[in-house]
């Protein structure tokens, strides 16, 4: 039994349902599929906090938002892509008002905006300090009105179906009994965000696998600017929970162990009472955390049972700033941290948050293979470069999701239905993934235990500054690791939700990912953005203003290639910020 | 302060057994851990074979809701020191059918969610180029509380009106529903009163109001019940009273 | 191999627990609220007693002496004693639980669950005061 729809949606996060409701909206007679691993309204969009930038003030300008974008990306960002963004993500943002999103307002009811990292004016748009959630939860109710959406909840996909060179589906676990499904469709849109769990301490959720990025790997897709992994220079130690960057915006400082503003020691302005844009704790993200690796090893830091800390001081902003705009903040800090930001000072340190990099895609969301589409983290379009900006990734789901949704709808217009030869692959990959847990009956590497060894690896080679040695030894212990892989253990070989299979298949999805930002990160010489190369410490736009390009050998090794950047209008600069 | 604590976690596998048993761990327990991260060393260290949901362990996705020595709770948000010494008892959420260990059934209130009309619904809509809705702070804070629902069913699992009669609509699809009838940019209240007014919507509510006490998010939607039945009520006797006033 | 075998028939038993009858004894809140809905009997009890007393009064001085001798028996004041307690309980939580289902407004600020509580109470208490002193002028 196998089904069959146009397009199927891998993954059901603001990007994935985003591109559902653009297809059901433009083309009701499509049948769309959107297979999550975990119900719509678990995604990690959810937990999303400080915002969603989108030009509307009088005094701003598109060309402004491009250019705090493409500066802060430290010029590797496709400014093609850029433009087109900056010019869609205020529609996509009312939008979503029309649909009911709950913006926070100015006294006379129009929209709000707030100031945040590395933008030059007030831009971003924001629902109290919980954007995220309430982005995803009016995105997934909104879909539900449409009767062409049809939901798989909890299927976990574990390949792409690809024949004749054009991707015709997917093959996916039904978590509930186990069976395993092929579904077909025309085309299909990878959703499924980024890969933080390749580390150990991250913002990110346990679903954060990078199962997209592994499956367009394994596919044949190149997966693009892979060493690019943003550090949120805000989490709380041990639980890693993210402080978003709008406790910054709405005045917060960054102190050390002597109570000093440290920031201002790395040129990133002087420090002012009230929050300058493009300024001291309004810098970009990259630029914070190394500055907080440098803090630390002027031994300016706090030493914790959790490792070193610097301090996030908000007291100044008041109990009424904090209990309207940063409520979720203050509600954290006390549960987990059991420091009230009112009156204390909360622990914080650089925590793994965003992968700029993902699969290969042009600016209408399509990869190199045929009628293979990605949108949101898990593909790099690129508009991110080398280093995000706060509030740009939420509007980039919507933006690149309809994008990347019209743009497969279309494709799939035009194409016939999946060859019958499509289902003699399914059969292989059930027997494949049958075999597989039998084998893993008599395992004998535990899950854990690789899990562990491979997040510590990524956090002592990847981590805010690398060098080229560790980098190697890195890439080799990945190598091993995955051939340990093929022996993993399964203690639990039952049919009926079976998690710890699903935690196997995301390990292996993890090893194929941080192989490719391991290899990606030894090959760029060069420090640019969020991949700081301790060993080649400037920028080299001569050999790098280029993209990484890692794909897959037929070995399973990691080839890298480099492909161009476009460059419109804004010819590369120095990055400069606090002046 | 002990340096490990006893749980006794619910399992149940279909393909070996017909009803709950209980099996014993015992977990380290620091002051920083809450239950989920027992759940999470039983797995990765003790045993592999245990079940149950998790994502974001900052208690926004509504993942991980647990019975908890009797109590619905998120146990990302629950702390293990809270219980010492214990032994700390975990099940699945009550009033769900259990597919298996600690995972229960939520396609009833899937189905439920969307037979109340969770979105805006107008009698014409707003063209882009008129720009946003206008809603003041106020206009906001008429519904904002009801839009906090997270979707963990903390609610349902202590209702015992949905244990009884699983029927019953139940307290967050009502809450979601108020969300969008006090929302001003929203003009569909009558569409989503065909479905409330029913037996099984808000009347089937005798205002037991643990839905209230036990929701992580403070949406109250005791509250959004009872003020809606205060409504019908209202409306219902104004148009009884004055059947020409246009509702 | 037959493909069809590996994809149809599977579908786990869900395990459904019945909820007990006595569900209501498991957890505090359930006991207070069955006690709370159990009051209304009492209240129904209240105004049989106020009828018959009423009819007693109707039916001139001997009934009415009757109606006393037997309110006064012990059995008949121990359950008014239990009935007073229980309808004391029901006030309380009926005007405790009035605030919830009423969303006020008052110079565009929601009026705070206490201000809707409180009138409740100040007119039972005033009601009450002019009770007691009809009835003890009356001595």
């Amino acid at each position: 039994m196998t089904a069959s729809h146009d397009v199927i949606l891998v993954g059901g996060g603001g990007a994935g349902l985003r591109a559902a409701i653009a297809i059901a909206e433009s083309d009701p007679r499509m049948s769309v599929a959107v297979i999550s691993k975990v119900y719509p309204m678990r995604s990690h969009t959810v937990s999303a906090e400080g915002g969603s930038a989108g030009v509307i003030a009088e005094d701003d300008s598109l060309d402004e938002h491009a250019y705090d974008t493409i500066s802060g990306g430290d010029w590797l960002c496709d400014q093609d892509a850029v433009e087109a963004f900056v010019r869609e993500a205020p529609q996509e943002l009312l939008r979503l008002e029309h649909w009911g999103c709950p913006w926070s307002r100015e006294s006379d009811g129009r929209i709000a905006v707030r100031p945040f990292g590395g933008m030059k004016k007030r831009r971003t748009w924001f629902a109290a300090d919980k954007t995220g959630f309430h982005m995803l939860h009016t995105l997934f109710q909104t879909s539900l009105k449409f009767g062409s959406i049809v939901r798989y909840d909890e299927w976990f996909v574990t390949s792409l179906l690809v024949d004749d060179g054009r991707v015709q589906g997917v093959i996916a676990i039904e978590l509930m009994s186990g069976r395993v499904e092929a579904i077909t469709a025309r085309a299909v849109i990878l959703c499924t965000g980024g890969c933080g769990r390749v580390f150990p301490f991250t913002t990110n959720a346990s679903i954060k696998n990078g199962d997209g990025m592994a499956l367009a790997y394994r596919a044949g897709a190149p997966l693009k600017d892979m060493e690019f992994v943003q550090y949120h220079p805000t989490g709380l130690p041990f639980t890693g929970i993210l402080i978003t960057e709008a406790a910054r915006a709405e005045g917060g400082w960054l102190i050390n162990r002597d109570g000093y503003r440290y920031l201002q020691d790395y040129n990133l302005g002087k420090p002012e009472p009230r929050p300058v844009l493009r300024s001291m704790e309004l810098g970009p993200r990259d630029r914070l955390s190394q500055a907080f690796v440098k803090e630390v090893e002027k031994g300016r830091t706090v030493a914790t049972k959790y490792g070193q800390v610097v301090h996030l001081d908000l007291r100044h902003l008041g109990a009424k700033v904090i209990d309207s705009r940063l409520p979720f903040v203050r509600e954290l800090c006390l549960k987990y941290q059991n420091v009230d930001p009112v009156s204390e000072l909360i622990p914080v340190r650089p925590v793994v948050h965003y992968m700029m990099g993902g699969v290969h895609t042009d600016i209408h969301g399509a990869t190199p293979i045929a009628g293979l589409y990605a949108a949101g983290e898990v593909a790099c379009v690129s508009i991110n470069g080398a280093n995000r900006l706060g509030s740009n990734s939420l509007p980039e789901l919507l933006v690149f999701g309809a994008r990347a949704g019209l743009a497969a709808a279309e494709y799939a217009s035009r194409q016939g239905n999946p060859a019958p030869t499509v289902l003699a692959l399914a059969r292989d990959e059930r027997i494949r993934l049958a075999n597989e847990m039998l084998h893993r009956k008599r395992g004998r590497e535990r899950i854990a235990t690789l899990r562990q060894e491979m997040q510590q690896t990524m956090e002592d080679s990847a981590g805010i500054y690398r060098t080229g040695a560790t980098l190697a030894n890195a890439a080799a212990t990945l190598r091993q690791l995955q051939e340990r892989c093929a022996d993993l253990a399964l203690d639990d070989q039952s049919r009926t939700f079976n998690t710890e299979r699903v935690a196997a298949l995301e390990l292996s999805f993890m090893l194929d990912v941080a192989e490719a930002i391991v290899n990606s990160a030894l090959a760029r010489q060069e420090s640019r953005g969020a991949h700081q190369r301790t060993d080649f410490p400037d920028r080299d736009d001569e050999r790098f203003l280029a993209h990484t390009l890692a794909s897959r050998n037929s070995d399973g090794s990691c080839r890298i290639e480099y492909g161009p950047v476009t460059i419109t209008r804004w010819p590369p600069a120095e990055r400069v910020y606090g002046r | 302060m002990t340096d490990t604590i006893r749980l006794q976690v619910a399992r149940y596998r279909p393909e070996q057994e017909n009803e709950v048993t209980f099996q014993e761990y015992e977990v380290p327990c620091p002051r920083e851990w809450v239950v989920l991260d027992g759940l999470n060393y039983i797995k990765d260290e003790l045993d592999g074979t245990l079940s149950y949901r998790w994502s974001c362990r900052m208690g926004i996705c509504g993942s991980c809701g647990m019975t908890v020595n009797g109590e619905p709770k998120l146990t990302c948000a629950t702390f293990l020191s809270d219980y010492g010494p214990g032994p700390i008892r975990v099940e699945p959420l009550r009033n769900f059918p259990v597919i298996r260990d600690l995972v229960i059934e939520m396609g009833d209130f899937m189905r439920k969610l969307t037979r109340v009309k969770p979105w805006i619904i107008r009698d014409t809509e707003k063209p882009l180029s008129d720009g946003a809705y206008r809603q003041t702070p106020d206009e906001l804070d008429e519904y904002k509380q009801y839009s906090m629902c997270i979707n963990c069913m903390l609610c349902y699992a202590a209702c015992p009106v949905y244990g009884l009669d699983p029927k019953f609509i139940g307290p967050a699809a009502i809450a979601l529903a108020q969300r969008y009838n006090l929302d001003n940019r929203d003009e569909g209240d009558r569409d989503r009163d065909a479905v409330l007014s029913e037996h099984e919507g808000i009347w089937g509510c005798t205002f037991v109001g643990e839905c209230t006490q036990v929701c992580p998010k403070n949406v109250d939607p005791a509250g959004a019940i009872q003020r809606y039945k205060l409504n019908a009520a209202l409306d219902t006797l104004k148009s009884f009273l004055m059947p020409w006033a246009k509702q | 191999m037959n493909d069809d075998a590996a994809c149809t028939g599977y579908h786990p038993r869900w395990l459904r627990t019945r909820v007990s009858t006595w569900w209501w004894l498991q957890r505090w809140p359930y006991l207070k609220f069955i006690l709370r809905e159990l009051s209304s009997v009492f209240v129904a009890w209240f105004v049989i007693f106020f009828l018959l007393l009423l009819h007693a009064v109707g039916r001139g001085e001997t009934a009415w002496l009757q109606f006393l001798d037997w309110a006064g028996q012990p059995f008949v004041i121990t359950l008014n004693v239990i009935s007073l307690l229980f309808v004391v309980f029901h006030t309380i939580t009926w005007f405790n639980l009035a605030p919830r289902a009423i969303a006020l407004h008052f110079r565009g600020k929601h009026v705070a669950p206490f201000w809707i509580a409180a009138p409740n109470y100040i007119a039972w208490l005033i009601v009450s005061v002019i009770v007691v002193w009809m009835l003890a002028g009356n001595r």
